[in-house]
């Protein structure tokens, strides 16, 4: 550590070492739930949000408007946005549970960090299909 | 931010001390949303069947309404947040970045209004014959 001296002088503090970027770093599975919870909740906050007042909409409309909003998305493309949006939604959930504990403070030691993302990730899964065998089998 | 001393060259770029408010309403409207959800994903699960007239009359009772309603509010809110985020990490031209959170706060309000307004109606209005009962 150079001290005092050395810290004050414009020369080194230009030359400090920078933070690498992510190609640098081996990936985990802390990372990957960390963009994880980005992408659903921007994917979710996009589209997400769209089709909830598309829906909204359609039912204020009346039936014929609800039946075009109905029909699109019981084609295979309608059910590919709504099963992603549906995994979106239980992956950011999942995440963002993580996020509370971490939030206290707990957590962060590598084992439970390690395995609280893998769950995280696994969770979303999980409860997406068990909610559209809900959908289909119920 | 000035180019001569120690500290000249840091000054106001400390906290903004708006952080905690912003990272705290994350926080409420997470929770806002975990509710206001569950209560619809349990809702379209129970229902009987999801046709117009019974989605429409269930979205009309005081309780879904208002439920759904809420949902507007927190995930519109949570969204806009989360979308903050985004817009202040990766569009870096301040200019651009000006413009984006223009139309994120205009998308915003446009679409809490639009989905409150979409529910007030059917709780409020009888749409069609069928409808809202």
């Amino acid at each position: 550590m150079g001290g005092i001296a050395t810290h004050h002088t414009g020369q080194n503090m230009a030359n400090r070492p920078l933070s690498p970027h992510l190609q640098i770093w081996k990936w985990g599975p802390h990372m990957l739930v960390s963009i994880l919870h980005r992408v659903s909740g921007d994917g979710m906050a996009i589209v997400g949000l769209g089709v909830l007042l598309w829906w909204l909409g359609a039912l204020a409309s009346g039936p014929e408007a609800y039946e075009t909003f109905h029909s699109v998305m019981t084609t295979p493309i309608g059910y590919l946005v709504l099963i992603g949006l549906t995994w979106a939604f239980f992956t950011h959930l999942c995440s963002g549970l993580r996020h509370f504990v971490l939030d206290t403070g707990a957590g962060y030691e590598l084992d439970a960090n390690k395995m609280w993302s893998i769950a995280s990730v696994v969770g979303g899964v999980v409860l997406t299909v068990a909610f559209w065998a809900a959908i289909f089998l119920l | 931010m000035g180019n001569g001393t120690s500290i000249g060259r840091v000054r106001g770029l400390g906290s903004a001390h708006t952080g905690a408010h912003h990272w705290l309403l994350q926080r409420f409207t997470a929770v806002g949303n975990l509710v206001t959800l569950i209560f619809l994903i349990v809702s379209l699960l129970t229902l009987p069947n999801l046709s117009y007239a019974t989605v429409s009359g269930w979205i009309g009772q005081p309780i879904p309404a208002v439920m759904m309603a809420l949902l507007v509010l927190t995930t519109f809110w949570h969204a806009r947040i989360g979308l903050q985020v985004l817009v202040e990490d990766y569009v870096n031209d301040s200019g651009s970045r000006f413009g984006v959170m223009l139309a994120l706060n205009l998308a915003w309000i446009g679409g809490t209004v639009f989905g409150l307004f979409c529910i007030a109606r059917l709780a409020l209005v009888p749409v069609a014959t069928g409808g809202a009962a």
